[in-house]
């Protein structure tokens, strides 16, 4: 991810365009634009009741029986500090996938408003993301694409599924 | 059409071991007095397979070693040989020299060449040392008359060509053997040549292709003894007609016979198979040697671990299944033509499946429970050993070795019971002189027990030694600033100060123990089994260590219980009772902490809806709801629910394969409805408590 501030949509040959190009699976909270690496995403379901977890987070909802494993749930918007909706039947949730180290899989559903679209983004075209400091958590974001004018936020599903750790370097301090 | 061999590794390296323990326990139980031929020839047997198993995967270094070994042991079983302590001693040594070098080949590491050749050395030592080598013609195959010349160590190292004549018989493919492994061998031991004669090859349309139609003549120039040659043909000798052949000696003339094109082509098939065999094993062999050889690397081990299961069990399993598919069309009998007169019918189904998957479950569970005495199997090695080394007089006792437990369980079982057993060793039993002065027998005992108790497996490790000096434990601690010098501990506390990280009461640190890795390990193992490990002490008449662990990690009985509208999972085991209790029965300490009396003791009381931040909950008055009186790791408390719902087989699942490890809670299970219940981790509920 170089910082290539200018978005370069050069006559480049279709093979090459072929080449830099990732598909995102992207989603909305509020009225913002996320999207997934497409190749990290399981599948999408709708809400469904979770068993709570006591003592975490309250991002973190619980925990949801997965065709017999147990997979955790995380509110991305709490998790990101925009508030709570109220689920309803339409709620999606995005069930992430990651090889860890130690090359197990690791799950986690994600809860976002609404899924939006598949993405085809050119690699050159991602932005760096945007240093605000401590006021705003970036930690989570790869980088911005622009697609349609409309600002779309690249999120890094390792560092997110990496999310109980974090905590729980918290915990200890 | 070669065979992939890789895939009978496995085996192969399963029964090796096995033998390899059955050697180890043979040699053990040898009385140097009066030496069994059976014992020594079972000790040879396993020998014998470990040799033919190496051999026929190629394996070389392995068979050769071993060879040398079943020497001794064949001279030993003729009676030509005293069975001495330091030959037993020199063959212990190298079982566990074979156990390394298989290890290192089933890891696909380097084999440590220096220290093999070390013990082959030692054993040829004792091989020579004995009365003047005598001919060893105990070669199975008698085809040719004895050779005076060819001894069992042939230290000569003159050329010999032999002429070896082998016409398999037809069925010798079918037994699995294969005549280019065998010249390959062959060839290993000096110069081959081949000479195929396919006379016996009938017309194409009578060619069965699974039989044999091929006899061989081979010439083999090399320092080569009978005896070797013999080996290599062991395997096939009751199928093919085989006639060894001394022509000359040092004579470098051995006529070859070349010209057919069939020989190259075997020749070349075997360089083939050669290089395909080099492919497989990976550049560690080119590589240079950085394995250290205390602690060779750890490397994962390749491949699925398999489980060898008694033949019993599974017929067991295929009942039951048949049991389940007869009810099963039974009930879709019923099912199909449904009348309301039918209910009792089909509840009597319902009941039946249900027993019958629960059986199913019971057996499945059985086929991962292995006997303890996978575990307790190396201990008379190890006692045997370390007593040598620290002249003690030790006699170890094993109960209850059939006892079952989780194959995982015993896996992980193994190295912290290997630890306790050397701490009672080093530093439990005393020395003879000690014990007699102690008025105790010269002999110390070493008890290792295992049985069951609940739903767990307790295993006791006892001594009869000097004990646990609560004093110099104080005294210890204090110095390492483990405690205050002030605290008032309990008796079972003190024990407890030996589990603690950076404790050793070893005054001087021994090869045995003592070397930093202590007690807290163990016991930090232990827990991750979920069990718990207590000590039970008397100065000067011993100490007793008692591990408790769960029968299994999958499964187990729980209750659930209500606390609002979330549900939980209790381990049926860690209940002792449930009650509701009255006013009259509660204390409060402090203003906070809220006990109850029960029997003439004060339990903690525990809100579940407090600890786990339940807002629904119903019953917020302890009279309200009900106590559930559990026991956590000899941690007696109350918790505070609002209702039992019903007792059920759990599958235990883990919460940490994609989220965490949660303070209070030891996993999750699924319920019937698919819901997810968490179960509870009552030591840990404990110590969420009293945060």
């Amino acid at each position: 991810m170089t910082q290539q501030a200018e978005n370069i949509e050069t006559e480049a040959t279709e093979a090459k365009k072929v080449e830099n190009l990732v598909q995102f699976l992207s989603f909305t909270l509020g009225e913002e634009e996320y999207g997934v690496d497409i190749l990290r995403v399981q599948e999408i379901r709708s809400w469904e009741p979770v068993s709570r977890i006591p003592n975490v987070p309250s991002y973190e909802k619980g925990v949801v029986n997965l065709r017999g494993a147990i997979v955790p749930i995380i509110d991305l918007r709490e998790r990101f500090g925009l508030g709570h909706l109220k689920y309803t039947p339409l709620t999606v949730v995005v069930v992430l996938q990651m090889e860890t180290e130690q090359g197990s899989t690791r799950v986690m559903g994600v809860v976002v408003d609404s899924v939006s679209d598949v993405i085809d983004v050119d690699k050159k075209s991602i932005q760096d993301a945007p240093d605000f400091g401590t006021k705003v958590s970036t930690e989570f974001i790869n980088g911005l694409a622009s697609v349609n004018e409309r600002m779309v936020m690249l999120l890094d599903v390792r560092k997110l599924l990496k999310l109980e750790i974090l905590d729980e370097a918290d915990e200890i301090l | 059409m070669s065979i992939d061999m890789a895939q009978f590794h496995q085996v192969f390296f399963e029964e090796s071991f096995e033998g390899l323990d059955i050697m180890e326990t043979g040699l053990l139980n040898l009385d140097m007095g009066d030496v069994d031929a059976e014992d020594i020839n079972t000790i040879f047997r396993a020998a014998h397979s470990i040799k033919g198993g190496s051999g026929t995967f190629g394996f070389t270094s392995v068979s050769d070693f071993t060879h040398v070994m079943e020497t001794l042991l064949d001279e030993m079983r003729d009676g030509r040989r005293q069975v001495t302590q330091p030959a037993v001693d020199v063959l212990l040594g190298s079982v566990d020299c074979l156990k390394e070098m298989l290890t290192a080949i089933q890891d696909e590491q380097e084999v440590d060449v220096s220290r093999v050749s070390e013990y082959k050395k030692s054993l040829e030592t004792e091989l020579n040392g004995a009365e003047a080598a005598e001919p060893l013609d105990s070669s199975p195959v008698d085809v040719t008359p004895p050779k005076p010349s060819s001894t069992a160590v042939s230290t000569e190292s003159s050329e010999k060509v032999w002429r070896i004549a082998f016409s398999p018989h037809s069925n010798l493919l079918k037994t699995g053997n294969d005549p280019v492994r065998m010249f390959r061998e062959l060839a290993s031991l000096g110069e081959l040549t081949v000479t195929v004669d396919f006379q016996g090859v009938p017309d194409f349309y009578d060619l069965d292709p699974e039989e044999c139609h091929l006899s061989w003549n081979l010439d083999l120039v090399g320092d080569v003894s009978e005896s070797e040659i013999n080996e290599i043909f062991d395997w096939v000798e009751d199928e093919c007609d085989l006639a060894i052949q001394l022509i000359s000696t040092q004579d470098e003339d051995n006529d070859p016979e070349v010209g057919s094109p069939v020989i190259e082509q075997v020749i070349e098939t075997t360089e083939k198979q050669t290089k395909a065999e080099e492919v497989v094993k990976p550049a560690a062999s080119t590589s240079p040697k950085v394995i250290s050889k205390k602690a060779p690397a750890k490397s994962t081990p390749k491949g699925n671990s398999s489980i060898r299961v008694d033949t019993g069990k599974i017929d067991t399993l295929i009942n039951m299944v048949g049991e389940l598919v007869i009810t099963q069309s039974m009930l879709s009998l019923v099912g199909e033509q449904f009348e309301m007169n039918k209910l009792d019918q089909l509840k009597n189904g319902l009941a039946q499946l249900e027993r019958h998957t629960r059986e199913l479950q019971e057996s499945v569970m059985n086929i991962r429970m292995l006997p303890i005495s996978f575990v307790f199997s190396r201990f008379p090695r190890l006692v045997h050993d370390l007593s040598a080394k620290l002249e003690k007089k030790i006699e170890l006792v094993m109960v209850g070795e059939n006892t079952e437990v989780d194959k995982t369980v015993v896996e992980l079982l193994s190295d912290p019971l290997v630890h306790l057993v050397r701490n009672s060793l080093d530093h439990g039993i005393e020395m003879p002189a000690d014990r007699l002065a102690a008025g105790k027998p010269e002999t110390g005992t070493i008890t290792l027990e295992a049985y069951h108790r609940g739903g767990n497996i307790v295993i006791e490790v006892k001594d009869d030694g000097k004990g646990l000096n609560k004093d110099i434990l104080r005294a210890k601690a204090i110095e390492k600033g483990l405690i205050d010098a002030d605290a008032i501990l309990t008796d079972k506390q003190t024990y407890e100060l030996i589990f603690m990280a950076g404790f050793s009461t070893a005054e001087k640190l021994t090869d045995v123990s003592g070397r930093g890795v202590g007690m807290d390990v163990v016991r930090r193992n232990i827990q991750s089994l979920g069990g718990n490990i207590e000590i039970i002490s008397e100065l000067g008449k011993g100490s007793t260590i008692a591990i408790h662990l769960p029968l299994t990690l999958a499964i187990m009985d729980g209750q659930s219980i209500a606390v609002g509208d979330e549900r939980f999972i209790i381990p049926l085991g860690a209940i002792i009772e449930s009650i509701n209790i009255s006013e009259s029965m509660i204390n409060r300490v402090a203003g906070r902490g809220e006990t109850f009396h029960l029997r003439n003791e004060y339990l903690p009381i525990i809100r579940m809806h407090e600890i786990f931040d339940v807002k629904t909950a119903q019953a917020t008055k302890l009279t309200d709801g009900l106590v559930v009186v559990v026991d956590g790791q000899g941690m007696r408390c109350g918790l505070f629910i609002d209702d039992l719902l019903g007792q059920q087989q759990v599958v235990i699942k883990s919460l940490e394969a994609n989220y965490r490890k949660v303070e209070g809670v030891s996993g999750a299970t699924i319920l019937g409805d698919g819901s997810v219940a968490l179960i509870l981790d009552i030591p840990g509920l404990v110590r969420l408590s009293n945060q």
